[in-house]
Protein backbone atom coordinates (compact mmCIF):
# COMPACT_ATOMS: atom_id res chain seq x y z
CA UNK A 1 0.00 0.00 0.00
CA UNK A 2 1.84 3.04 -0.79
CA UNK A 3 1.83 6.19 1.23
CA UNK A 4 -1.40 8.15 0.82
CA UNK A 5 -3.39 5.65 1.28
CA UNK A 6 -1.74 4.77 4.30
CA UNK A 7 -2.10 7.43 5.56
CA UNK A 8 -5.55 8.17 4.89
CA UNK A 9 -6.30 4.84 6.49
CA UNK A 10 -4.19 6.12 9.70
CA UNK A 11 -6.85 9.08 9.93
CA UNK A 12 -9.48 6.80 9.37
CA UNK A 13 -8.91 4.79 12.27
CA UNK A 14 -8.61 7.62 14.26
CA UNK A 15 -11.93 9.15 13.54
CA UNK A 16 -13.20 5.22 13.64
CA UNK A 17 -12.28 4.78 17.32
CA UNK A 18 -13.45 8.38 18.45
CA UNK A 19 -16.38 7.22 16.86
CA UNK A 20 -16.50 3.41 18.78
CA UNK A 21 -16.64 5.33 21.82
CA UNK A 22 -19.41 6.90 22.06
CA UNK A 23 -22.83 5.34 22.84
CA UNK A 24 -25.29 7.12 20.75
CA UNK A 25 -24.59 8.29 17.51
CA UNK A 26 -26.68 11.74 17.86
CA UNK A 27 -24.70 12.78 21.19
CA UNK A 28 -21.73 12.06 18.99
CA UNK A 29 -22.58 14.80 16.34
CA UNK A 30 -23.35 17.31 19.65
CA UNK A 31 -19.74 16.48 21.52
CA UNK A 32 -17.95 16.56 18.02
CA UNK A 33 -19.47 20.10 17.69
CA UNK A 34 -17.98 21.38 20.69
CA UNK A 35 -14.84 19.83 19.66
CA UNK A 36 -14.82 21.98 16.41
CA UNK A 37 -15.50 25.49 18.13
CA UNK A 38 -12.85 25.36 20.23
CA UNK A 39 -10.57 23.84 17.62
CA UNK A 40 -11.42 27.22 15.89
CA UNK A 41 -10.72 29.29 19.05
CA UNK A 42 -7.19 27.88 18.86
CA UNK A 43 -6.83 28.14 14.96
CA UNK A 44 -7.52 31.90 15.39
CA UNK A 45 -4.93 31.92 18.35
CA UNK A 46 -2.86 30.25 16.18
CA UNK A 47 -3.28 32.71 13.58
CA UNK A 48 -2.52 35.79 15.93
CA UNK A 49 0.89 34.38 17.42
CA UNK A 50 2.00 33.98 14.54
CA UNK A 51 1.37 37.69 13.43
CA UNK A 52 2.91 39.24 16.19
CA UNK A 53 5.96 36.70 15.89
CA UNK A 54 6.56 38.00 12.36
CA UNK A 55 5.74 41.52 13.38
CA UNK A 56 8.54 40.94 16.17
CA UNK A 57 10.74 39.69 13.78
CA UNK A 58 10.04 42.86 10.99
CA UNK A 59 10.97 45.26 14.12
CA UNK A 60 13.94 43.44 14.73
CA UNK A 61 14.59 43.66 10.89
CA UNK A 62 14.28 47.59 10.67
CA UNK A 63 16.84 47.70 13.62
CA UNK A 64 19.37 45.55 12.11
CA UNK A 65 18.59 47.26 9.00
CA UNK A 66 19.55 50.81 11.00
CA UNK A 67 22.40 48.98 12.38
CA UNK A 68 24.16 47.95 8.57
CA UNK A 69 23.42 51.59 7.52
CA UNK A 70 25.28 53.49 10.18
CA UNK A 71 28.24 50.78 10.00
CA UNK A 72 28.07 51.63 5.97
CA UNK A 73 27.76 55.72 6.38
CA UNK A 74 31.01 55.13 9.15
CA UNK A 75 33.20 53.08 6.52
CA UNK A 76 32.63 56.27 4.46
CA UNK A 77 33.36 58.55 7.11
CA UNK A 78 36.38 56.74 7.61
CA UNK A 79 37.37 56.59 4.09
CA UNK A 80 36.91 60.17 3.91
CA UNK A 81 39.03 60.82 6.53
CA UNK A 82 41.73 59.01 5.22
CA UNK A 83 41.11 55.61 7.79
CA UNK A 84 40.89 52.93 5.66
CA UNK A 85 41.80 50.85 8.53
CA UNK A 86 38.60 52.20 10.00
CA UNK A 87 36.64 51.50 6.87
CA UNK A 88 37.84 47.92 6.75
CA UNK A 89 36.71 47.39 10.13
CA UNK A 90 33.43 48.82 9.93
CA UNK A 91 32.57 47.14 6.54
CA UNK A 92 33.72 44.03 7.75
CA UNK A 93 31.42 44.46 10.72
CA UNK A 94 29.18 45.31 8.38
CA UNK A 95 28.97 41.84 6.63
CA UNK A 96 28.31 40.05 9.58
CA UNK A 97 25.13 41.97 10.96
CA UNK A 98 24.37 41.87 7.37
CA UNK A 99 24.31 37.70 7.55
CA UNK A 100 21.91 38.34 11.10
CA UNK A 101 19.76 40.77 8.55
CA UNK A 102 19.35 37.58 5.56
CA UNK A 103 18.74 35.01 8.96
CA UNK A 104 15.32 37.51 9.65
CA UNK A 105 14.38 37.90 6.63
CA UNK A 106 14.21 34.37 5.89
CA UNK A 107 12.37 33.70 9.24
CA UNK A 108 10.22 36.82 8.68
CA UNK A 109 9.14 34.92 5.21
CA UNK A 110 9.01 31.61 6.72
CA UNK A 111 6.10 32.96 9.02
CA UNK A 112 4.14 35.07 6.88
CA UNK A 113 4.32 31.68 4.75
CA UNK A 114 3.04 30.25 8.01
CA UNK A 115 0.31 32.45 8.74
CA UNK A 116 -0.69 32.41 5.20
CA UNK A 117 -1.79 29.13 5.58
CA UNK A 118 -2.83 29.24 8.82
CA UNK A 119 -5.35 31.65 8.03
CA UNK A 120 -6.70 29.78 4.96
CA UNK A 121 -7.13 26.67 7.54
CA UNK A 122 -8.94 28.87 9.79
CA UNK A 123 -11.20 29.47 6.61
CA UNK A 124 -11.50 26.12 5.68
CA UNK A 125 -12.31 24.92 9.14
CA UNK A 126 -15.26 27.76 9.98
CA UNK A 127 -17.01 27.03 6.45
CA UNK A 128 -16.94 23.09 7.78
CA UNK A 129 -18.10 24.04 11.36
CA UNK A 130 -20.75 25.85 9.75
CA UNK A 131 -21.80 23.23 7.63
CA UNK A 132 -21.32 20.77 10.06
CA UNK A 133 -23.74 22.53 12.12
CA UNK A 134 -26.27 22.33 10.11
CA UNK A 135 -25.89 19.10 8.88
CA UNK A 136 -25.95 18.00 12.53
CA UNK A 137 -29.73 19.01 12.90
CA UNK A 138 -30.86 17.71 10.45
CA UNK A 139 -29.66 14.27 10.96
CA UNK A 140 -30.88 14.66 14.41
CA UNK A 141 -34.67 15.56 13.31
CA UNK A 142 -34.90 13.26 10.17
CA UNK A 143 -33.44 9.90 11.47
CA UNK A 144 -33.07 7.62 13.92
CA UNK A 145 -30.78 7.06 16.17
CA UNK A 146 -30.16 3.87 14.20
CA UNK A 147 -31.18 5.00 10.82
CA UNK A 148 -28.60 7.61 11.56
CA UNK A 149 -25.34 5.67 11.98
CA UNK A 150 -24.31 5.94 8.59
CA UNK A 151 -24.86 9.69 7.66
CA UNK A 152 -23.12 10.12 10.70
CA UNK A 153 -20.28 7.89 10.68
CA UNK A 154 -19.03 9.55 6.95
CA UNK A 155 -19.61 13.24 8.79
CA UNK A 156 -17.77 12.57 11.71
CA UNK A 157 -15.37 10.76 9.89
CA UNK A 158 -14.98 13.77 7.12
CA UNK A 159 -14.78 16.53 9.85
CA UNK A 160 -12.74 14.83 12.21
CA UNK A 161 -10.11 14.18 8.94
CA UNK A 162 -10.06 18.25 8.90
CA UNK A 163 -9.59 18.44 12.63
CA UNK A 164 -6.40 16.46 12.52
CA UNK A 165 -5.00 17.73 10.00
CA UNK A 166 -5.55 21.76 11.23
CA UNK A 167 -4.57 20.16 14.65
CA UNK A 168 -1.35 19.15 12.70
CA UNK A 169 -1.04 22.72 11.19
CA UNK A 170 -1.67 24.52 14.29
CA UNK A 171 1.28 22.28 16.22
CA UNK A 172 3.89 22.95 13.28
CA UNK A 173 2.75 26.86 13.40
CA UNK A 174 3.98 26.85 17.31
CA UNK A 175 6.84 24.87 16.93
CA UNK A 176 7.73 27.45 14.58
CA UNK A 177 6.83 30.77 16.61
CA UNK A 178 8.37 28.98 19.70
CA UNK A 179 11.92 28.61 17.88
CA UNK A 180 11.35 32.39 16.85
CA UNK A 181 10.56 32.92 19.77
CA UNK A 182 14.10 32.10 21.85
CA UNK A 183 15.78 33.63 18.74
CA UNK A 184 13.99 36.62 18.64
CA UNK A 185 14.83 37.48 22.42
CA UNK A 186 18.61 36.61 22.16
CA UNK A 187 18.50 39.04 19.41
CA UNK A 188 16.72 41.68 21.76
CA UNK A 189 19.09 40.88 24.39
CA UNK A 190 22.07 41.74 22.30
CA UNK A 191 20.41 45.27 20.64
CA UNK A 192 19.75 45.94 23.75
CA UNK A 193 23.24 45.80 25.60
CA UNK A 194 24.60 46.85 22.42
CA UNK A 195 26.47 44.00 22.04
CA UNK A 196 25.57 42.59 18.61
CA UNK A 197 29.08 43.79 17.18
CA UNK A 198 30.48 41.88 20.05
CA UNK A 199 28.90 38.76 19.41
CA UNK A 200 29.97 38.66 15.77
CA UNK A 201 33.62 38.92 16.97
CA UNK A 202 34.39 42.66 16.85
CA UNK A 203 35.01 45.08 20.06
CA UNK A 204 32.52 47.28 21.25
CA UNK A 205 30.22 48.55 18.49
CA UNK A 206 30.76 52.05 19.11
CA UNK A 207 34.64 52.04 18.91
CA UNK A 208 34.61 52.76 14.77
CA UNK A 209 32.22 55.80 15.87
CA UNK A 210 34.07 57.01 19.13
CA UNK A 211 37.41 57.24 16.55
CA UNK A 212 35.66 58.97 14.09
CA UNK A 213 34.34 61.63 16.44
CA UNK A 214 37.83 61.55 18.12
CA UNK A 215 39.42 62.17 14.97
CA UNK A 216 36.66 64.86 14.11
CA UNK A 217 36.99 66.66 17.14
CA UNK A 218 40.75 66.93 16.73
CA UNK A 219 40.49 68.19 12.96
CA UNK A 220 38.31 70.57 14.69
CA UNK A 221 40.65 71.79 17.51
CA UNK A 222 43.10 71.23 14.43
CA UNK A 223 40.94 73.80 12.43
CA UNK A 224 40.11 76.12 15.10
CA UNK A 225 44.03 76.45 15.80
CA UNK A 226 44.87 76.50 12.20
CA UNK A 227 42.08 79.51 11.99
CA UNK A 228 43.64 81.11 15.07
CA UNK A 229 47.04 81.37 13.97
CA UNK A 230 45.87 82.95 10.88
CA UNK A 231 44.11 85.43 11.86
CA UNK A 232 47.37 86.02 14.40
CA UNK A 233 49.43 86.09 10.99
CA UNK A 234 47.15 88.05 9.48
CA UNK A 235 47.49 90.69 11.43
CA UNK A 236 51.04 91.94 9.63
CA UNK A 237 54.54 90.11 9.87
CA UNK A 238 55.65 91.14 13.22
CA UNK A 239 53.51 88.58 15.05
CA UNK A 240 54.72 85.43 12.71
CA UNK A 241 57.86 86.67 13.69
CA UNK A 242 57.33 86.27 17.63
CA UNK A 243 55.54 83.17 16.78
CA UNK A 244 58.46 81.43 15.65
CA UNK A 245 57.63 80.35 11.86
CA UNK A 246 60.85 77.70 11.87
CA UNK A 247 58.67 75.70 14.05
CA UNK A 248 55.90 74.76 11.30
CA UNK A 249 58.63 74.28 8.51
CA UNK A 250 60.12 71.19 10.88
CA UNK A 251 57.09 69.24 10.70
CA UNK A 252 56.29 67.27 6.98
CA UNK A 253 53.62 69.19 4.83
CA UNK A 254 51.83 66.39 3.78
CA UNK A 255 50.82 65.73 7.67
CA UNK A 256 48.98 68.12 7.58
CA UNK A 257 47.17 68.72 4.27
CA UNK A 258 44.16 70.34 5.50
CA UNK A 259 46.45 73.72 7.08
CA UNK A 260 46.39 76.11 3.68
CA UNK A 261 46.75 79.09 6.49
CA UNK A 262 50.16 77.82 7.12
CA UNK A 263 51.55 76.60 3.71
CA UNK A 264 52.84 79.79 2.38
CA UNK A 265 56.11 80.93 3.84
CA UNK A 266 57.38 83.87 3.96
CA UNK A 267 60.67 83.33 4.09
CA UNK A 268 61.41 84.01 7.94
CA UNK A 269 61.95 80.57 8.93
CA UNK A 270 65.59 80.82 6.22
CA UNK B 1 -12.20 9.88 -5.56
CA UNK B 2 -10.46 12.50 -3.05
CA UNK B 3 -7.94 13.48 -2.07
CA UNK B 4 -6.25 15.61 0.62
CA UNK B 5 -3.01 17.43 0.47
CA UNK B 6 -2.44 18.09 4.33
CA UNK B 7 -2.38 22.00 5.20
CA UNK B 8 -4.07 22.58 1.64
CA UNK B 9 -7.38 21.15 1.45
CA UNK B 10 -9.21 18.46 -0.59
CA UNK B 11 -9.51 18.02 -3.72
CA UNK B 12 -11.69 15.50 -6.51
CA UNK B 13 -9.69 13.71 -8.76
CA UNK B 14 -10.61 11.62 -12.05
CA UNK B 15 -10.33 7.95 -11.74
CA UNK B 16 -7.79 8.14 -14.45
CA UNK B 17 -5.76 10.36 -12.49
CA UNK B 18 -5.24 7.37 -9.71
CA UNK B 19 -3.06 5.50 -11.76
CA UNK B 20 -0.42 8.52 -12.33
CA UNK B 21 -1.04 9.26 -8.83
CA UNK B 22 0.30 5.77 -7.62
CA UNK B 23 3.21 5.89 -9.87
CA UNK B 24 4.55 8.59 -8.44
CA UNK B 25 3.65 7.33 -4.88
CA UNK B 26 5.67 4.39 -5.54
CA UNK B 27 9.03 6.77 -5.93
CA UNK B 28 7.56 8.60 -2.85
CA UNK B 29 7.48 5.30 -0.36
CA UNK B 30 10.73 3.59 -1.59
CA UNK B 31 12.41 6.85 -0.76
CA UNK B 32 10.76 7.04 2.51
CA UNK B 33 11.84 3.58 3.39
CA UNK B 34 15.49 4.61 1.85
CA UNK B 35 15.59 7.89 4.40
CA UNK B 36 16.68 9.44 1.20
CA UNK B 37 16.12 13.37 1.46
CA UNK B 38 16.91 14.00 -1.82
CA UNK B 39 14.53 11.40 -3.68
CA UNK B 40 11.82 12.27 -0.97
CA UNK B 41 11.90 15.84 -1.38
CA UNK B 42 11.35 15.26 -5.41
CA UNK B 43 9.12 12.77 -5.50
CA UNK B 44 6.52 14.28 -2.75
CA UNK B 45 6.96 17.73 -5.09
CA UNK B 46 5.88 15.82 -8.38
CA UNK B 47 2.96 14.23 -6.56
CA UNK B 48 1.87 17.85 -5.49
CA UNK B 49 2.06 19.00 -8.88
CA UNK B 50 0.46 16.15 -10.42
CA UNK B 51 -2.72 16.37 -7.69
CA UNK B 52 -2.85 19.96 -7.96
CA UNK B 53 -2.87 19.85 -11.72
CA UNK B 54 -5.39 16.62 -11.88
CA UNK B 55 -7.64 17.65 -9.08
CA UNK B 56 -10.23 20.13 -8.32
CA UNK B 57 -10.57 21.54 -5.25
CA UNK B 58 -13.41 20.63 -2.93
CA UNK B 59 -15.66 23.52 -1.76
CA UNK B 60 -14.51 25.33 2.20
CA UNK B 61 -17.91 23.53 3.34
CA UNK B 62 -17.98 20.10 1.84
CA UNK B 63 -17.60 17.50 4.50
CA UNK B 64 -16.02 14.16 3.28
CA UNK B 65 -13.62 11.51 4.34
CA UNK B 66 -10.53 11.17 1.86
CA UNK B 67 -9.48 8.32 -0.16
CA UNK B 68 -5.87 9.52 0.14
CA UNK B 69 -4.18 11.59 1.75
CA UNK B 70 -0.79 13.72 1.07
CA UNK B 71 1.64 14.87 3.20
CA UNK B 72 2.14 18.90 2.75
CA UNK B 73 4.43 21.04 0.99
CA UNK B 74 7.83 21.34 2.57
CA UNK B 75 6.93 17.65 5.00
CA UNK B 76 10.21 15.49 6.14
CA UNK B 77 10.54 11.98 5.88
CA UNK B 78 10.78 11.88 10.07
CA UNK B 79 6.81 13.78 9.78
CA UNK B 80 6.07 11.30 7.15
CA UNK B 81 7.72 7.89 9.17
CA UNK B 82 5.75 9.54 11.98
CA UNK B 83 2.31 9.81 10.43
CA UNK B 84 2.73 5.88 9.27
CA UNK B 85 4.14 4.62 12.01
CA UNK B 86 0.99 5.25 14.78
CA UNK B 87 -0.84 8.16 13.16
CA UNK B 88 1.80 9.78 16.36
CA UNK B 89 1.58 12.77 15.37
CA UNK B 90 -2.03 13.36 14.92
CA UNK B 91 -3.27 15.41 18.02
CA UNK B 92 -6.63 14.91 19.53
Amino acid sequence: MGVMKRVSTIFRAKANKALDKMEDPRETLDYSYQTQLELLQKVRRGVADVATSRKRVELQMNQVQQQTDKLDRQARDALAAGREDLAREALSRKGGVQGQLNDLRAQYESLQGEEEKLTLASQRLQAKVDSFRVKKETIKATYTAAEATTRINEVFTGISEEMSDVGLAIQRAEDKTEQMKARAGAIDELMASGALSDALGGPPPDDIQAELDRMGASHGVDAELARMKAELSGGGEAPRQISGGPVNDAVPGDANPSYPAQQPHTGEGQ
Amino acid sequence: MIIRIMGEGQRRLPEGALEELNRLDVDLESAVEKHDDAAFGSALRALLEAARSLGEALPDDAIEPSDLILPGEGATIEEVHELLTDGGLIPG
